[in-house]
């Protein structure tokens, strides 16, 4: 910071503002043996309105040692690190740094406590550029508030530098690939000299080979001598990445092991309170006929950029497809599409020999495709209504729900209660909200509401995503059932896990095409690959 | 009942084409539209042999009597035939980026042509309109840059024409009463008020922002018509505040055309160009700039980094009512000196549109300010060359415009990310 | 693909639930709302005491004077307010009659609201509405009892027709409602002007923009006498009805209140979000043209003058507020508004106190209420458990 660029803050009256605490004097750029800092979560309790989402957690890391915070989803990480990074405030407990309680009201508290914080959001505007988010907030300025945009850069490309994370400081992040966001998060956290960097569940959005490259850059920060916690309901990771590891479970710390000592089936049965199977049980699958058969579709995204780029394939009745790869490489706008939700530019989509490409979404319904669309608030229900609304939400137009114009309430209570009973919704009652229910009860209703039918042709996407163990498990079973019973089901999912618990047949998708295609048992590494676009093409700009 | 198939109202025809391509072919047979009316209208509506004068200088001009004459029916055909190049060009779509730029070449020629064709037989001050544009396009263009201080921080502020109407109001009378620079300040620190209310409603108490904006519109409406009525009408004196007279730029005000256009007006003019200029720069290259629009495109994104979002947005909403206070005060102090019911008439609402079309950005607003300027000066002057089109569809003008730039025949820009969303904070 | 993902939080609808704060008890309910009123009220009286030209110099030299005059003044203001509401059944047919097109108009914003539109141009639609009622009014030749339903049907259409425009404008461009029907208010304004100056309009041998008067069949009959009140407040109270069976009892309704809520999960649920808007906006402007057509055969001169729809298109946005767009509540507010406007004439000819007033006590009682958090701040009562809630408004038209 330069002398102008204190005057700026004066000019613009906003000195001190990001600057509410001195800063902890960088460790790491000293010396990093001198002396290790220590940052401590002490009796944290944060009581939401009818959800106690942490219950008097204890959590400490010290410099220079990664330590991973495992749970399910809705164990409470996430509100327990928005409590670290001083976005939430705790209803009672305290946070340290070298046994120095600090005042954390805000972020920039945070922040000048050396603790920084990487997203599973990206906190990025993506129409700015690399170096502009780098320094947002702590803008090097000249006269009258001017950026100094060559400052800027520079601050860039020394952390770039230092630590391997490449990246063009002018571009602008929308054009970035995911991969190179996190970087671009990972340097923003480090250009504010941050001791302590807490990544909130930071492979969600990578490839298997991304995530290597991504604990490589681990290990560089913790050889700085940087504390890392790292955020994950994923085991394998955790026992990879990790010198110790905590486990979260109903907004409590219900255990803190050493990798070296457990296994994945132990940290599995620590994390949900109970022996939990990992594989899912299924038989050998007997393909029969082609129901969905895509040849050679292209689709638009929002920008009008090609998502989908000519891809061609076929789904059999009484197999699971599944199509693997990285969110956003196209796989919204082919489930879009596949269900009449957009357009496509060109290309052809059969269902049953029929060409359903120009159908519309309620016509492509009645042929008894199922959809279980990837976002099950914005898109698969309607929060403020009932149960009830919600279960006739796509049939209501249909005898016996509707009695000519007029709608039949009594039939449509009678199916919610049946669907209630049949898909174990854990429910007070029908007429609750279903913004009431928990995540994994509410995906319950959308796949009662689904598979209530003579269901030829599945499409589920991301199906379980962030919803409870035992909720997945269920969901999954109810997936393969409807396999068994004879349909055709396309499952898109993010999570390579899922993908290869549920297909017997993988499909890879990577920028709009078909990278790869296995079986079900392919391996890991394998289908890593070609999440990549094959030969490794990392960074596809 | 409900059609059976919704594919005709629900994905309409051009399925299988880029938007892009599809506003191609809607601008091009626009275009071509233009050109047969123009052919047929303005040109073979012209009686063959009369010609067109325009004027080009004010009457007390250093240059006076520049003048410029064309025949009326050949500038229709010619203008009709340019058009018709333009229109086939744009539904080649090969090239799809220049859309735009044809779609305003060919609307200023239609403009033009309108012109000559009203004006055949007879003279007609070119300047005169062209000033008249600047002049009009002003409070647009406060209103419009109201807009884009609110939304540019994520708050839509529909509240526009209340803060003008409400300022031009308390202008008026602090004016009367102590003067009308006074009255300046009076108008500015009212909309201020205003914008903070606004705020207030929006940030902290989380109205839906278009519900608050149109419970401040119909306040200030309610309010200034009931002070105008119970007040005003008694205390005479208090409505009558002067103006603020024009000072000519020295040498730039004696170029001739753009002189009269942009130098020779009073203070509200330069300021408006001012700001114009310096929000540009502001926005765009300064920390205040980029700290604002990171606010509007992902408040969680600047709470993150230390940036304390309500505080960004309550600075910028109240300076974006300061904004609009100042175009309150330019209805009242330079325009007509004097306060009348419902004043506005819409020109809040049409900022809004100007700043949809100038895509959120200082200098676009400004030349969408313009267009409609112009839209209402047409209004203004062709009443004095007796067209036989009636009054009441030259008034419509600047409202069609509005509804056509919001439908995106324009083109559609991104608002910012954030705009209108409420920021929760745990 | 149409732009309805553009429109990505949750409707206005849902705004709704939480400001209305449902599961809450009829008290609960009601509390808000009375407590608004109420305090619009006590504004409204400070505003007229510190309006007061003759009296304010007073309060420097005689306060007791000065405040007795005051106190004076704002006690005959509403006991103007009272009686011209209430205080006679000529003043109860009058507060009747004023609520007819408020209820009508107050529907028609309170369907938008339940699907997700703000419909700010009720005073456009209800032009075009009333002008199709008019011309069918003055140039069939047919008894009371058929001319007067065909009349309503004009108004149906027409008010359909023009704010139709503004929901296939959204529905194919994405074109924000909130601006294009503003916008339309404007041009039905001046396309009225000019129809009323029309040889088609032009009431024979004047030439200011006035038209000729509806036959008598079309004129609305009176149900109490002399009073003013006829039977558009039995179509209102239709309007209220249907409204009601619409919007819950119908496949139709269903539509609308789940694009409301959720246009995105309508849209995943088959629903074509385009046709909703089209359609809603249809029975919202269809319910203005009614309103338009009362103003017009419902009242005397039964001509079409310029702006005939007054101010009544904002009344209904407060209105629709103040109801919570539920088709009884929005009866209620419409009671509760007219009993204000005819008591406001009584307010302004007997205590001189000008009618805007109501406009701006409207505007407080629809901030109140749609700030809940403001009236419990102000009485202190105590919030009950609520969510934060869910944004309606996004960006413009893009």
């Amino acid at each position: 910071m330069g002398p102008f660029s204190r005057l700026g803050k004066v000019l613009t009256g906003e000195a001190g503002q990001t600057r509410t605490a001195q800063r902890t004097p960088s460790v790491s750029r000293a010396s990093a043996s001198e002396k290790r800092l220590t940052l401590e979560l002490r009796h944290i309790t944060k009581q939401f309105p009818g959800v106690l989402a942490c219950d008097d957690v204890n959590l400490t890391v010290s410099e220079g040692e990664t330590v991973a915070l495992l749970g399910e989803n809705g164990a409470g990480k996430t509100t327990l690190m928005n409590i670290l990074y001083g976005l939430y405030t705790p209803t009672s407990g305290e946070v340290l740094v070298d046994d120095v309680p600090i005042v954390m009201e805000s972020p920039s508290d945070a922040i000048a406590a050396g603790i920084g914080m990487v997203h599973q959001h990206f906190m990025l505007v993506p129409v700015f550029t690399v170096s502009e988010n780098v320094v947002l907030g702590d803008e090097p300025t000249e006269v009258a508030g001017w950026i100094d945009q060559k400052t800027a850069r520079d601050r860039v490309r020394t952390i770039s530098a230092r630590y391997g994370l490449e990246v063009d400081p002018d571009t602008y992040v929308e054009d970035l690939p995911v991969g190179s966001q996190q970087r671009v998060e990972i340097i923003k956290a480090l250009s504010r000299d941050a001791n302590f960097v807490i990544f909130d569940e930071p492979t969600s959005v990578l490839t298997p080979s991304e995530v290597e490259g991504f604990f490589k850059i681990v290990e560089g920060l913790k050889a700085d001598g940087k504390g890392i916690v790292f955020i994950s309901h994923k085991l394998g990771e955790a026992l990879e990445i990790a010198d110790r590891i905590v486990i979260m479970r109903r907004g409590k710390t219900v255990a803190e092991v050493v990798p070296k000592d457990v296994t994945e089936e132990k940290l599995a049965e620590l994390m949900v309170g109970r022996p939990v199977d990992l594989v899912v049980d299924k038989s050998e699958s007997k393909p029969l006929e082609v129901v969905l058969l895509v040849d050679n579709l292209s689709v638009l995204d929002d920008r009008g950029q090609l998502a989908v780029n000519g891809m061609s394939f076929d789904v059999r009745a009484g197999e699971i497809v599944g199509i693997a790869g990285v969110q956003g490489n196209g796989q919204t706008e082919l489930v879009e599409s596949l269900t009449g939700l957009q357009p496509s530019m060109s290309g052809t989509v059969y269902l049953g020999g029929e060409d359903v490409t120009t159908k519309s979404p309620r016509a492509i319904h009645k042929m008894d495709v199922a959809h279980v669309p990837e976002d099950r608030q914005r898109s698969g229900l309607v929060l403020p209504f009932t149960i009830t609304e919600n279960i006739v939400l796509d049939s209501y137009y249909e005898s016996p729900i509707s009695r000519g114009v007029q709608m039949n309430w009594s039939e449509a209570s009678d199916r919610a209660e049946r669907l209630v009973e049949e898909y174990d919704v854990r429910t007070p009652g029908i007429n609750v909200l279903v913004s009431t229910l928990s995540g994994g009860n509410q995906q319950k209703v959308i796949v009662a509401r689904e598979f209530d039918r003579d269901v030829t042709l599945v499409i589920a996407s991301q199906p379980t995503r962030g919803i409870d163990v035992g909720s997945i498990e269920y969901i999954h079973s109810r997936i393969i059932e409807e396999r068994d019973a004879g349909a055709a089901v396309l499952i898109v999912s993010s999570e390579l896990d899922e993908i290869k618990a549920l297909s017997d047949r993988i499909l890879v998708m990577y920028e709009g095409r078909i990278a790869g295609e296995f079986d079900g048992s392919a391996s890991t590494t394998e289908i890593g690959l070609a999440m990549l676009g094959g030969a490794g093409e990392a960074e596809a700009s | 009942m409900k059609p059976e198939s919704d594919t005709a109202i629900y994905e309409g025809e051009g399925k299988r084409v880029t938007p892009a391509e599809r506003r191609a072919t809607i601008v091009g047979v626009i275009l071509i539209v233009l050109a047969v009316f123009v052919f047929w209208v303005f040109a073979l509506g012209s009686e063959a042999g009369v010609q067109s004068t325009f004027k080009l200088s004010l009457p007390q001009a250093r240059f006076e009597d520049l003048a410029w004459t064309v025949n009326s029916r050949w500038l229709g055909f010619i203008v009709s035939g340019i058009l018709a190049f333009l229109g086939g060009m744009v539904l080649r779509r090969s090239h799809v980026k220049w859309t735009n730029l044809a779609l305003a070449i060919g609307l200023i020629l239609v403009a033009f042509a309108f012109l000559t064709w009203a004006a055949s037989g007879k003279s007609f001050s070119l300047v005169g309109m062209l000033r008249a544009t600047v002049v009009l396009s002003v409070p647009v263009t406060l209103g419009a840059l109201t807009g884009l201080m609110c939304e540019r921080v994520g708050v839509i502020n529909i509240a526009i024409e209340g803060q003008l109407l409400t300022a031009a109001f308390v202008g008026t009378i602090v004016g009367s009463a102590w003067g009308i620079w006074a009255g300046l300040v009076g108008a500015v620190l009212t909309g201020a008020l205003l914008g903070a209310v606004l705020a207030v409603l929006a940030i902290r108490f989380r109205i839906d922002q278009i519900i608050a904006g149109v419970v401040i519109n119909i306040f200030a409406l309610g309010l200034t018509s009931f002070l105008a009525r119970r007040v005003l009408s008694e205390a005479t004196h208090l409505n009558s505040p002067g103006r603020f007279s024009p000072t000519k730029i020295p040498f730039l005000g004696d170029i001739p055309v753009l002189g009269p256009m942009f130098f020779n007006h009073n203070m509200f003019i330069y300021v408006t160009f001012i700001l114009v200029i310096g929000l540009h720069f502001g926005l765009f290259y300064t920390r205040w700039g980029l700290r604002s629009r990171s606010v509007g495109e992902h408040p969680e994104a600047a709470d993150t980094v230390g940036i304390n979002v309500y505080r960004v947005r309550y600075r910028n909403v109240i300076l974006g009512g300061m904004i609009a206070g100042f175009g309150g005060a330019f209805l009242t102090l330079a325009q007509v000196s004097r306060f009348e019911e419902n004043m506005t008439a819409g020109i809040g609402f049409i900022g809004l549109a100007a700043m949809i079309f100038g895509r959120w950005m200082p200098l676009g607003v400004f030349g969408a300010g313009l267009v409609f300027g112009f839209a209402r000066a047409l209004q203004q002057k062709l009443g004095i060359l007796g067209t036989p089109i009636p009054s009441e569809f030259l008034s419509m003008i600047p409202y069609i415009v509005t509804i056509i730039v919001v439908a995106g025949v324009v083109g559609k820009a991104r608002p910012p990310a954030a705009d209108g969303q409420p920021y929760i904070k745990d | 693909m149409s732009s309805d993902g553009d429109w990505g939080d949750q409707g206005y609808s849902a705004w709704y639930a939480r400001v209305s704060g449902v599961g809450s008890s009829l008290a609960q309910a009601m509390i808000v709302p009375v407590l608004a009123v109420l305090t619009a009220l006590i504004i409204g009286a400070v505003i007229i005491a510190l309006t007061d030209v003759d009296t304010l110099p007073l309060w420097g030299s005689d306060p007791a004077e000065a405040f007795r005059l005051t106190m004076d003044g704002i006690f005959n203001a509403f006991k103007a307010l009272f009686l011209g509401s209430l205080g006679s059944p000529r003043a109860i047919s009058e507060t009747l009659f004023a609520a007819t097109p408020l209820i009508l108009a107050g529907l028609a914003v309170a369907v938008g609201f339940q699907a997700g539109l703000f419909n700010i141009g009720v005073n456009g639609q209800m032009l075009i509405g009333g002008m199709a009622a008019l011309w069918v009014g003055f140039s069939l030749d047919l008894p009371a009892i058929v001319l007067i339903p065909l009349a309503l049907a004009a108004a149906i259409v027409g008010g359909a027709f023009w704010a139709g425009i503004a929901g296939l404008l959204k529905a194919k461009t994405g074109a924000h409602e909130v601006i294009t029907t503003i916008m339309l208010n404007f041009i039905a304004l001046f396309l009225v002007d000019y129809l009323l100056k029309s040889s088609i309009y032009q009431a024979p041998g004047r030439n200011d923009p006035i038209s000729r008067p509806a036959n008598v069949a079309a004129q609305f009959p009176r149900l109490l006498g002399d009073h003013r009140l006829q039977i558009g407040f039995l179509v209102a109270l239709a309007a209220v009805a249907f409204v009601w069976w619409l919007m819950y009892r119908t496949t139709m309704g269903f539509e609308f209140r789940a694009v409301g809520f959720n246009p995105d999960g309508g849209r995943y649920a088959g629903m074509s979000v385009a046709w909703v808007y089209v359609s809603v906006m249809a029975v919202s402007g269809a319910l203005a043209g009614l309103a338009g057509a009362n103003q017009i055969l419902g009242l005397e001169p039964y001509r079409g003058i310029s702006n005939f729809s007054g101010n009544i298109g904002f009344d209904a946005i407060a209105l629709a507020l103040l109801g919570r767009s539920h088709p009884v509540g929005v009866l209620f507010a419409g009671l509760l508004f007219g009993a204000l406007k005819a008591g406001g004439r009584e307010m302004q000819g007997a205590a001189g106190i000008p009618i805007d007033l109501v406009l701006v006590l409207q505007a407080l009682i629809i901030v109140m209420i749609a700030a809940p958090e403001l009236v419990r701040a102000i009485y202190r009562i105590k919030t009950p458990e609520q969510e934060a809630g869910t944004t309606m408004s996004t960006g413009w038209g893009s």
